[in-house]
């Protein structure tokens, strides 16, 4: 009973590095500092010489570079590039003065790889202790060989995850790391410290969050519209799709495969094409103004992208043209699958087809497709695409860097690439991620498929 | 019930069904007319973006030509075949990324299982192009950031990250049923077999919509591609060079030639996309259901 209780470790071994300080002979002791030199004391040479080489390389690294990496990383540099006389060419020359983000990058990325070293220095030492003990208890140990083997038997999991680990560790966590560290800089053009800058804590956070400052007045108006945004463009596209399914699923509609491939067609075309296209009909001078002009329809050209408000419910409307299709698909399949006895019974009890949707179709949809509204939500807090393309965050009021439809995610991007607030663009980062993180863990922990994946299988 | 009734609830019904058919047809009209309007803009004769008909007045192949030979300024076929070869390494290498990770997530079982799924969905809650600084500045100090190397720079980016999007290719591979493993490893069988021989075959509808869609990513991403060419326009992709014909400078004499250009992108992906279709719908299904 008390096991149950317990949080049990699914994979306990006894090869700790706790276990190899303690207990360990002198040779387990010297692999803490000699990585890999159980393994070769064990004849174990291909590990033993593999766990050497990495504690070769990490030294030469930090020797060479990695030190003073650390050491500038404080600092984050001083040296202004300077102009001297060269009396030999009689020319004015140019030092190389520091530049901060390098600095900062080359800081975060060896105490990256340092943290990396120490997961690897781990398994060498436990691998030294696993050695000395089997060969303590008379077993025979892996000749290299095996282990190769054992790659593609119950190891398998190392190879396959291998590259693609690394390719996430370098160009996805890594970039994460440094530019969430940019947060706590003064790195922007705003007074010229785009090549040399400094820490400065956590005064974008407070400058953000503050809402008497012009930029936090922007990030509260922002962080609302996103909000409104996602839950207009979620729940819009799921109900409208959902309809749309049931009607062309109905008995009597014809020509269903028709209906189906009409609007199919608009996720085949990629979605920056359809896009721009729509943009380019909605100008001033789009041919959707000057169509309606020209028919006397309307006075004025409509301003859907000048006006906020119809700004605003013009990129809701043209998601709902690129969403509902894919809400479509993913419908018609689950329909389906709704026991039809469910229906008739209904029907003999007198339902009627506003009731059986109520009672009967969108409980059930709602059961199987949770967890694909909560990814369309979270999808739609950082959906670049519309927005960026359609209205690029316009109309924006002149003395302010966000526009009005602008998401958090268009507006990170205008505030590093269009004005280089580098640090400015990294707190929206990060406040968008913590935005996402409270949708997703309050919702994902609550659905049948987190809770019990085992269950599925 | 009587015959006057039965009649009329017909009746009704025929004029409901009729009112359907209708608003059916409006909104697939809505729904094509984007579609139908760029395939118009491609074959009109009028230069500009300016225009005052929904109709042509004047039909021609011109700009199709055009896009094809006029290479001195925007060199579309250059630019095609940039993304091309782009999206064919960037295809492979995320295709083996994401199955090998899927796999894995969905069959084995070992210490860092839990803990990596839930980094992986933590990492996928930062906004994509957040760390796009960062990145082109790794590529920097990798020597991967100028000339001839900037296709490398992309498949980089386009594919190395992928290993995190498995959650689509582990729903599917969890329907596959673990019955068939555990005999072929009672047989034998390897786990690198179990993998390559069984599940990999019997995952037909997952690896074609994996294929498609990372064959698909250069083609349409445009951020990143454009954060890291900067204004070397030798290795351009199509989706830059599309979004550039847009530009104040380019539109009164390109306006008709993006259009042709997004025909000619779009084709082949819609014709693979409408084969593919019902897997697409499959492994997406997977998805909700993992």
């Amino acid at each position: 009973m008390k096991r149950l209780v317990k949080k049990v470790n699914e994979f306990p071994t006894p090869y700790t590095v706790a276990n190899a300080v303690t207990k360990g002979n002198i040779i387990t002791k010297l692999s803490l500092l000699i990585m890999g030199f159980g393994n070769l004391a064990h004849k174990q040479i291909g590990k033993g010489l593999m766990f050497l080489a990495i504690e070769a390389a990490y030294i030469w690294f930090m020797v060479s570079s990695g030190i003073y990496n650390l050491s500038m990383l404080p600092s984050l540099g001083w040296r202004e590039q300077e102009k001297v006389w060269n009396e030999k060419k009689s020319i004015y020359e140019y030092t190389q003065g520091d530049q901060s983000q390098l600095i900062l990058l080359y800081g975060v990325a060896t105490i990256y790889l340092t943290l990396m070293f120490i997961i690897v220095w781990r398994e060498a030492v436990r691998s030294s202790y696993k050695s000395e003990v089997l060969a303590a208890q008379g077993k025979r140990l892996n000749s290299f060989k095996q282990d190769i083997k054992s790659l593609f038997d119950q190891n398998l999991y190392k190879l396959l995850l291998a590259a693609p680990l690394l390719g996430v560790l370098a160009f996805t966590v890594l970039p994460l790391l440094y530019n969430i560290s940019m947060a706590f800089t003064n790195y922007s053009k705003v007074n010229e410290h785009l090549v040399l800058f400094d820490w400065v804590g956590l005064e974008n956070f407070r400058k953000i969050l503050n809402f008497g400052d012009s930029i936090g007045k922007q990030f509260y108006s922002v962080l609302g519209w996103t909000l409104i945004w996602a839950a207009f463009a979620t729940v819009l596209n799921y109900f409208f799709g959902m309809i749309l399914a049931i009607v062309i699923n109905r008995k009597e509609t014809r020509a269903k495969g028709f209906w189906r491939f009409c609007f199919v067609l608009s996720i085949a075309v990629p979605q920056f094409v359809s896009l721009l296209i729509m943009r380019s009909m909605l100008q001033q001078n789009g041919i959707v103004n000057t169509l309606l002009l020209k028919y006397g329809l309307i006075d004025m050209a409509l301003p859907f992208f000048t006006n906020a408000t119809w700004a605003r419910v013009t990129v809701i409307v043209i998601n709902l043209w690129v969403g509902i299709p894919y809400t479509l698909l993913q419908v018609t399949g689950i329909l389906q699958n709704i026991p039809g006895e469910l229906y008739e019974a209904a029907r003999i009890d007198g339902a009627s087809a506003v009731q059986t949707f109520f009672k009967i179709t969108l409980p059930y949809m709602l059961f199987v497709m949770t967890p694909y509204l909560i990814t369309q939500f979270t999808g739609n807090i950082n959906n670049f695409n519309v927005i960026f393309l359609l209205s690029g965050g316009n109309p924006t009021p002149v003395d302010a860097t966000a526009g009005k439809t602008d998401l958090l995610v268009t507006w990170l991007y205008k505030l590093t690439v269009d004005k280089n607030y580098y640090n400015l663009g990294a707190v929206i980062g990060i406040m968008t991620f913590i935005v996402l993180a409270i949708v997703a863990l309050v919702t994902y922990r609550n659905t049948a498929s987190y809770k019990d994946e085992e269950g599925f299988m | 019930m009587s015959n006057a009734d039965v009649s009329g609830t017909k009746i009704r019904k025929k004029i409901v069904n009729v009112i359907v058919h209708v608003i059916l047809a409006v909104l697939a009209f809505i729904w094509v007319l984007p579609i139908f309007w760029v395939i118009l803009t491609s074959l009109r004769g009028e230069k500009g973006s300016y225009v005052t008909t929904f109709f042509p007045k004047t039909y021609t192949f011109g700009n199709y030509i055009r896009l094809f030979t006029d290479t001195s300024i925007l060199n579309f076929p250059k630019m095609f075949m940039n993304t091309f070869v782009i999206a064919v390494f960037t295809c492979i290498i995320s295709t083996i990324f994401v199955l090998s990770v899927s796999y894995t997530m969905s069959r084995m079982r070992f210490k860092m299982r839990k803990p990596f799924m839930n980094i992986a969905m933590i990492l996928g809650l930062f906004p994509s192009f957040m760390s796009m600084i960062a990145v082109y500045y790794i590529l920097k100090a990798l020597n991967l950031a100028d000339g001839s190397m900037i296709p490398v720079a992309l498949i980089v980016v386009f594919s190395a990250g992928t290993g995190v999007g498995f959650y689509v290719a582990k729903g599917f591979f969890d329907t596959v049923p673990k019955a068939l493993d555990e005999a072929a490893i009672i047989d034998g069988a390897t786990r690198w077999q179990v993998f390559t021989k069984i599940t990999v075959p019997l995952s037909k509808p997952i690896i074609v919509y994996t294929i498609l869609t990372s064959f698909m990513t250069p083609w349409i991403d445009f951020i990143f591609a454009k954060v890291i060419c900067r204004a070397d326009a030798k290795y351009y992709t199509v989706s830059i060079g599309l979004w550039k014909m847009l530009e104040k400078e380019y539109i009164d004499s390109w306006y008709t030639c993006f259009a042709a250009g997004a025909v000619v992108v779009s084709i082949p992906i819609a014709i693979l996309f409408l084969f593919t279709q019902k897997f697409y719908v499959e492994g997406m299904s997977g998805a909700v259901k993992g």
